[in-house]
């Protein structure tokens, strides 16, 4: 019986990874970036013996509580999601990918279940500086958690450190501290888990503003926005600089993704950053991405029709040459399966190595139309400029008010100003999501840059079943943000005078 | 010691096994939240039955969370056929577990949307659904399930996935063997059994405690029926082995018997196992003074679990038969990952003793004292 793949099976599984991701990372930057909040201010207790800083620990770690429980809760779904709609990418790269994905479960969750239990329930059960420990491990728990993970993701945005096996039909590692510390991995990790502490520091300074609007918790909420400021701009700095060189490894391996957000058709040498349409900086872009002010970027046009040099001084092949290839590979694959059947060794060497010379393009073999090559221009153009933008507000906010509470200068601030600390928090959740938008979209529609398109990794499931599951989960989600935030809501209206 | 592919499969295998034999002994949480509104009489001590299980639960959903991981590193094929093709089975056991995790944080806070009883209905539910699917999951691992693995798949160009269901079922096959009923039923009772045990160590509280081990009683009965119903059934039936001569997987009967017999070690944690169990249940029950059951069944349910997936995956057996296409059946050597791999993981796995290290000493300093009425009214975090 002839099959087909049902691509609308395939927009489902995207949409139903697209929700589950985007809302997972709605709470999981908040528990980074809170983790190392309150451990500071449990160290400034420790050290000081001052109660002023117990509570307000506590206060910051009873919302991290209300929202830790949920990012765990939205974690799961994306492991179960990996093989339930995805089921042939956890075979074809489930030798490499899995392994990270093990490992977290290991070192990191255990450390945070451990750990938090300790953080909630251990006060006055165990010495002041075990707790202090048990708290920092809760949030070490969460990063080292982030670095498994980011390794699993760097690594299909960048696949290094493994070999396709035609005898297993799959990848398989061959180093792994290639894919444990590959580049992308390393700045992947840093760029996410401090733009979190950003979030993280801009949710305590909001809160903190709401008290000093309703004039209430002043000596609190100063010292919280004091400690926030400091937490918020390290990880501002960190996030920039890690920006910078996370577009600079965007330009060597994903160079679509660096075109479409740029929103650059046709390339050139010295080409400009832009703004925004019509307002650029000359020469920037190609600075960033090149490391040279005329250096050659290749824009869409270029990377479907090929024929620029590339640095190495090879020249680019066209889209079309690249599933030409592709299709070669997956031929000579087949051909190989079937002489090993045959037992014609000479044979299978034959189209081993023509599967060997093509299998850099393997995943084009797999694509039908090559326009879906290119990702979503005015979705990635927009989410880049969002996110550098309204991330260059957060940073301004942090200097504003580590100036304001270190000179003393906010005891009695204008309305207005804790106002815009109050809105900068939905501001910080649309930036981390831009960011994500910015990493995922590009690398549409590669679940494994160059080996795995979307349309070849999926499951056999029936479309109504996704999108029954979809709904669910779409539903489910909303009403469980609805809660949290109704649970927040109360919780900081009580506010730390609550805690005991 | 040299550490072959085929050493280093087993290795994981073990692993694997005493990762899922854990999450059954930890399954007490969603026992005992199944016994919510039989064991609590009042909001007060419902409050002291969620706060029991409300510290442990972290540890059921992480481990979950890892006996998926490790599956997934060492035998993705298992992962992407069973996930894949079983789909509606693993969904389901996915979202009771989402409900479980944000109910506890959820139920007693204001503002939470659904109120306190919303939330307690999503701890019974996911205590009732998600022992009863885990158990019935597993016991596919003896009866087999409908599926296809052809990895020669990948190279058509308009369905390239390898493995899928052979009917279109999507996994709700599983609920037409009365048999994976029968393990699901034995997980079940025995969750609530180790719910039960748990309360009577965890809180400091005599009449809850007294009920619990009523509790205890009235669960065994129906779990030693289940089990020992299942237990007879798998020493009787036929199971999928790979003929290493032929190297095709073939029927033989009493597969599970013989493997028992060819491996006495396995045998014997099994039988030292169940008498642990059995010990602590009895005691419990017969004992007014006696709380420490729960560590005897517990190491007693591990044992015995550990015993029932070795005996499914060593020996050539088949962990995971089809029972459309007898040929696509997995064993630990066919759905493993690279012996690269497997290698890479053994070294990461001896930080396990530490992990384990780390668990003991913090359970040991938050259990330090039972749960009692005056910590429930005085604790800033209780749930």
């Amino acid at each position: 019986m002839l099959a087909s793949i049902d691509t609308s099976m395939i927009d489902w599984a995207r949409a139903q990874f697209a929700l589950t991701a985007m809302y997972h990372w709605l709470f999981v930057p908040l528990t980074l970036g809170l983790a190392v909040v309150m451990g500071t201010m449990e160290t400034i207790y420790v050290i000081s013996g001052n109660e002023f800083w117990k509570r307000t620990a506590k206060f910051w770690m009873k919302l991290f509580g209300i929202n830790f429980a949920i990012g765990v809760a939205t974690g799961i779904i994306l492991e179960f999601q990996f093989g339930t709609n995805w089921s042939n990418y956890s075979w074809f790269v489930g030798d490499i990918f899995g392994a990270p994905l093990a490992i977290e479960g290991v070192l990191a969750f255990f450390m945070e279940a451990t750990f938090i239990a300790v953080m909630f329930f251990g006060w006055g059960k165990v010495s002041k500086k075990a707790h202090l420990a048990s708290t920092w491990l809760t949030g070490l728990g969460a990063t080292i958690s982030a670095w498994w993970i980011l390794v699993a993701n760097a690594w299909m945005q960048y696949p290094v450190g493994m070999e396709f096996n035609p005898d297993t039909m799959r990848n398989e590692m061959v180093d792994f501290f290639a894919v444990a510390f590959s580049p992308m991995a390393i700045v992947k990790f840093f760029h996410t888990v401090l733009s979190s502490w950003m979030l993280g520091a801009t949710f305590v300074i909001g809160v903190s503003a709401w008290y000093l609007l309703k004039n209430r918790e002043k000596e609190f909420a100063l010292a919280s926005i004091k400690v926030a400021s400091c937490v918020g701009l390290f990880g501002a700095a960190v996030t920039f600089l890690t920006g910078d060189l996370s577009a600079y490894q965007v330009a060597k391996v994903q160079p679509m993704k660096l075109a479409t957000f740029e929103g650059l058709q046709q390339g050139g040498n010295g080409v400009g950053l832009k703004i925004v349409e019509g307002v650029e900086i000359p020469k920037a872009l190609s600075f960033m991405a090149t490391r040279d002010i005329d250096g050659f970027v290749p824009g869409i046009n270029d990377l479907m029709e090929g024929g620029y040099a590339l640095p190495d001084g090879t020249t680019a092949l066209s889209v079309d040459e690249k599933i030409q290839r592709g299709k070669i590979a997956i031929t000579a694959l087949g051909n190989y399966r079937k002489a090993k059947t045959e037992k014609n060794e000479e044979q299978a060497a034959i189209e081993m190595a023509t599967l060997q010379e093509n299998m850099p393009y393997f995943g084009y073999g797999y694509i039908k139309d090559k326009s879906t090559l290119v990702p979503n221009v005015s979705i990635m153009f927009w989410a880049f400029r969002i996110m550098v933008g309204l991330g260059s507000f957060l940073v301004l906010t942090y200097i504003v008010m580590l100036y304001r509470t270190w000179r003393k200068k906010h005891d009695n601030a204008p309305v207005w100003l804790n106002y815009l600390l109050l809105w900068s928090i939905p501001v910080a959740y649309i930036t981390s999501q831009a960011g994500w938008i910015v990493a995922e979209v590009g690398r549409q529609p590669w679940t494994i840059q160059d080996l795995l398109p979307v349309n070849a990794a999926i499951s056999k499931v029936s479309t109504g079943s996704v999108q029954t599951t979809f709904f669910i989960f779409l539903i489910m989600f909303g009403v469980l943000a609805l809660a949290e935030v109704g649970i927040m809501i109360n919780a900081v209206k009580k506010g730390p005078a609550d805690v005991k | 010691m040299e550490l072959t592919y085929e050493f280093l499969q087993h290795y994981w295998w073990f692993l694997v096994s005493l990762l899922g034999a854990l999450l059954v002994f930890l399954l007490f949480v969603q026992g005992g939240n199944s016994l919510l509104f039989t064991l609590g009489k009042t909001d007060l001590e419902r409050t002291m039955l969620i706060n029991s299980t409300g510290r442990k639960w972290e540890f059921t959903f992480t481990t979950l969370v890892t006996f998926g991981g490790a599956f997934f590193a060492s035998f993705p094929l298992f992962y992407s056929t069973s996930f894949g093709g079983a789909y509606w089975v693993w969904m389901i056991i996915l979202f009771t577990f989402v409900l479980q995790a944000v109910s506890y944080e959820f139920q007693s806070k204001l503002g939470n949307l659904l109120g306190k009883k919303t939330y307690q209905g999503f701890l019974i539910l996911n205590g009732v659904v998600g022992p009863i699917l885990l158990g019935a999951a597993v016991a596919t691992f003896f009866n087999g399930s409908n599926f296809v693995v052809d990895k020669g798949n990948l190279t058509d160009d308009f369905m390239p996935v390898i493995s899928h269901w052979a009917n279109g079922s999507l996994g709700f096959d599983a609920f037409l063997d009365p048999w994976n009923y029968v393990l699901g039923l034995a997980v079940f009772f025995l969750a609530r059994i180790l719910g039960g045990l748990y309360f009577i160590n965890n809180i400091d509280f005599p009449e809850l405690v007294a009920r619990c081990r009523r509790q205890v009683l009235t669960d065994t009965v129906p779990f030693l029926i289940f089990f020992l119903a299942f237990v007879a059934h798998v020493l009787l039936k036929k199971g999928i082995a790979l003929d290493p001569a032929t190297n095709l997987f073939v029927e033989v009967e009493y597969k599970y018997l013989q493997n028992f017999l060819d491996m006495p070690a396995v045998l014997v944690l099994f039988l030292v196992g169940v008498v642990l169990v059995l010990f602590g249940v009895l005691k419990s029950i017969f004992s007014k003074i006696f709380v420490r059951g729960i560590w005897f069944a517990g190491v007693g349910t591990v044992l015995t679990v550990l015993a029932l997936f070795l005996v499914a995956g060593y020996n050539n057996t088949s962990y995971y038969p089809s029972a459309y296409d007898i040929q696509s059946s997995l064993t630990i050597a066919n759905s493993s990952s690279s012996y690269f791999t497997l290698k890479a993981m053994a070294y990461v796995s001896l930080i396990i003793p530490f992990v384990l290290a780390y668990i003991y000493f913090a359970w040991r300093a938050i259990d330090k004292k039972s749960i009692t009425i005056e910590e429930m009214k005085s604790d800033d975090h209780v749930y």
